[in-house]
């Protein structure tokens, strides 16, 4: 079984600032970072491969630094790591991107055929979501998001069953190998890396590719070229105002907020008859 | 089977880098191991790093370190309530290369450091804590970690883990700290715009000031405070020995408060904007308090050995001196195939025949002395800022008169034989 996990090096939005002119987010200001969904992505694939055997190589698009989350992937325990970064690939969005990546994976697949791709269910510093079923499309395989729990694998069959989130509730889906899964964090802990994994990944220096180590590319998809997304504007939420803190002990709070609930003409039927 | 390498170095503070460093360079294969999320994220430092012993490291390394401002100005200040008397020195010589020293905030400066021992061929290990040392047949022969799978061998174990050394314990080298032998320190870094640091310390473009404060500071406590420019913040911080906070019953945070609210100080931080809010144990035990630093399989080095000289906040360079040293025992002694207490030992010698140990030794009554007759920053200190006072102030008294009524203030207080033996104390512990 050979997995690849696409990963990306995100700032860390639990520090990162916004620069108040410009409303763009201020890079410098916070560390880079595995995004948080990758690495559980990570972490989900050395679980199957510990159960199937086989070889779980990470992927990522970026730049020279972005080894690092490489680095990380392998702490976790992936066996091999792939950076493609190329000034080529500069200012891609969600569409080159997952343009850029498939093509990787096809050349990865030469050397060793994908029977699945995972990738987080989105990079907290897009939000997005849409890399990973961009992959599936062009590499015209089953895109499963949102996956919460991998429930069986059935190599033999050539299939699996997963278990994703929904609003409503939770769905168990059946899909043929190869797919593609993007997984949400509750999969898994992810797990204190041992020793070993840590002074394999110090030692580590993964495959680096430019574009024109990728074979037959489209150079006109790739990049800024390649991308159609404008961001219109960006800005931090405005800050909710009103509301009321209530306070006190559990029955307390409790009974104001039914106090208040209750008093609100809108909400209860039997008090519009009134 | 676990991996064996030829040294492994725990804690990558300046003093583990730098062995690590010196050890990459000359072909050892170096494991360095640091419990931080990265270098230099949980050190804490006033923020002056001399230039001599990095150089003798890195030639030239102001070019690409990250480092905030060079000194060019050094501020003695002996505080009381509501004035200060002070010295300095400002040179524009300072300004330019080679430098004299820098400011730096240590959490950049050590990650860039360590960078520096990886591309010399060491491997860094974050994230993990060395538990213990691996000890057989009473030699060490490699650590714990608390990671899974977390045992790695070497021939050399270097101990680099900073001033409380929990694997020096557990060796039996060290005891439990007294506590008049270690400071507790607080500091805060306060985010300032370059203007206006620039403007209050009378500091031009890439210039920095460093000002350390003495009396009313600690509360006239055995201790010192220090007030240091960065770029665009300044490093405020104060602290005194353990058994000083003790008996005078001071809390450190509270004490940083009275300093940042001093009448001297305020005006300095006023419209800053608190960063970071740091502590740390600072060894000042000094020369009586090294502990064995060689052992089979093992050295000591840095604040780990208590190789911080107090007096003149010396600290960062004495780790990295020692952790050059010790790489260059350990690089002989890797030629020889020989790692046994005799052998590491030769650390010990180049230690003791160094600037550092001289400088400890010389200055091994200083703080004990200090600590014993705490008159020195509580009554002399307020006492030299009302004869300054006295002496500045212009009121038609002739000057050999006011001269004449100082003296006689100082000893009528104390009487004539006092200070002479208070004096006499004092220049003997730091002469
Ligand atoms: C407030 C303050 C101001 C100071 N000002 C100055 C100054 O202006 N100039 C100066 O030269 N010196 C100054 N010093 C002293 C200076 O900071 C120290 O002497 C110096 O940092 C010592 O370096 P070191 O490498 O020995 O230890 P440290 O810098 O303390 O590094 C020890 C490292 O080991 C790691 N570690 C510890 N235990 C373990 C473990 N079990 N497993 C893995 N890793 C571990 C730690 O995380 C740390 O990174 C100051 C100190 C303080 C507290």
């Amino acid at each position: 079984m050979h997995i690849v996990v696409c990963v990306k090096q995100v700032p860390d939005t639990k520090i990162i600032k916004i620069n108040p002119k410009t409303n763009t987010l201020d890079r410098r200001s916070a560390p880079a970072i595995l995004n948080p969904y990758d690495a559980h992505a990570v972490q989900e694939a050395v679980r199957i491969k510990n159960l199937t055997g086989g070889t779980v190589s990470v992927l990522s698009m970026g730049p020279p630094q972005a080894v690092a989350v490489i680095k990380k992937s392998i702490e976790i325990g992936a066996d091999r790591g792939f950076l493609i970064s190329d000034r080529a690939f500069a200012g891609a969005d969600t569409l080159a991107t997952s343009y850029a990546l498939s093509k990787a994976l096809e050349k990865i697949s030469m050397d060793l055929e994908v029977d699945m791709v995972i990738c987080g269910k989105h990079a907290i510093d897009g939000d997005t979501g849409q890399v990973g079923p961009g992959i599936a499309r062009r590499l015209d395989i089953p895109p499963i998001t949102n996956v919460i729990e991998v429930t069986r694998i059935n190599l033999p069959e050539g299939n699996l069953i997963v278990k994703r989130k929904q609003i409503s509730g939770y769905e168990l889906i059946q899909s043929e190998l190869p797919c593609l899964l993007t997984v949400e964090k509750d999969i898994n802990d992810i797990e204190y890396a041992p020793m070993p994994n840590m002074i394999k990944a110090a030692r580590y220096e993964p495959v680096v590719w430019s574009v024109s180590d990728l074979g037959e590319v489209d150079r006109k998809q790739l990049g800024l070229k390649g991308s159609p997304t404008i961001v219109g504007k960006m800005f931090t939420p405005p800050k909710l105002e009103g509301g009321k803190m209530i306070e006190g002990a559990l029955e307390e709070q409790l009974n104001e907020l039914m106090d208040i609930l209750m008093e609100r003409k809108d909400l209860f039927s039997f008090n519009n008859s009134k | 089977m676990p991996e064996k390498f030829d040294v492994i170095i725990v804690g990558a503070g300046p003093a583990g880098t730098s062995c690590a460093f010196v050890c990459a360079k000359n072909g050892l294969n170096v494991l360095l191991i640091e419990r931080g999320e990265y270098p230099g994220s949980k050190n804490v430092m006033g923020g002056v790093l001399y230039r001599k012993q990095m150089e003798e490291l890195i030639p030239e390394f102001w070019k690409e370190a990250p480092l905030e401002r060079p000194v060019i100005e050094q501020r003695f200040w002996m505080m009381d309530k509501e004035s200060v008397v002070q010295f300095g020195y400002k040179g524009l010589e300072w300004g330019q290369e080679p430098y004299n020293n820098f400011t730096v905030l240590r959490a950049q400066f050590d990650q860039w450091f360590a960078q520096k021992a990886v591309e010399a061929g060491a491997l860094l290990v974050n994230e993990t804590v060395v538990t213990e040392c691996l000890v057989e047949d009473g030699k060490v022969v490699g650590v714990r970690t608390d990671r899974p799978d977390g045992d790695v061998f070497a021939d050399v174990v270097v101990l680099a883990d900073g001033v409380n050394s929990l694997l020096g314990k557990q060796l039996g080298f060290h005891k439990e700290f007294r506590p008049d032998e270690v400071a507790l320190t607080v500091m805060e870094v306060i985010n300032l715009s370059k203007d206006k640091i620039n403007e209050r310390f009378n500091l031009s473009e890439n210039q920095g000031c460093t000002i350390e404060i003495f009396g009313d500071s600690t509360k006239g406590n055995l201790g010192t405070a220090f007030l240091y420019t960065n770029k665009d913040s300044l490093n405020i911080g104060v602290g005194t020995t353990l058994s000083s906070m003790i008996k005078a019953k001071l809390k450190p945070y509270e004490l940083l408060d009275y300093l940042k609210t001093h009448p001297m100080v305020k005006p300095f931080l006023e419209g800053g904007e608190s960063a970071e809010y740091l502590a740390h144990l600072i060894p000042e035990g000094g020369y009586r308090s090294v502990p064995k630093v060689a052992g089979n399989g093992v050295v000591v080095v840095g604040d780990a050995a208590q190789l911080v000289n107090a007096i003149h906040r010396e600290g960062s360079n004495m780790a990295m001196a020692s952790g050059k040293m010790a790489a260059e025992t350990i690089i002989l002694a890797k030629h020889e195939g020989d790692f046994s207490e005799s052998s590491l030992n030769r650390y010990r010698e180049e230690l003791y025949g160094s600037f550092i140990m001289k400088d400890l030794e010389k200055y091994k009554d200083a703080t004990h002395v200090f600590e014993k007759y705490p008159q020195y920053l509580r009554d002399y200190v307020p006492m030299v800022n009302r004869a300054a006072s006295k002496f500045f102030t212009v009121d038609g008294t002739p000057k050999k008169d006011k001269q004449k009524e100082i003296m006689r203030s100082v000893t009528g207080e104390k009487g004539t034989i006092r200070v002479l033996k208070d004096i006499y104390r004092a220049w003997k512990a730091v002469k």
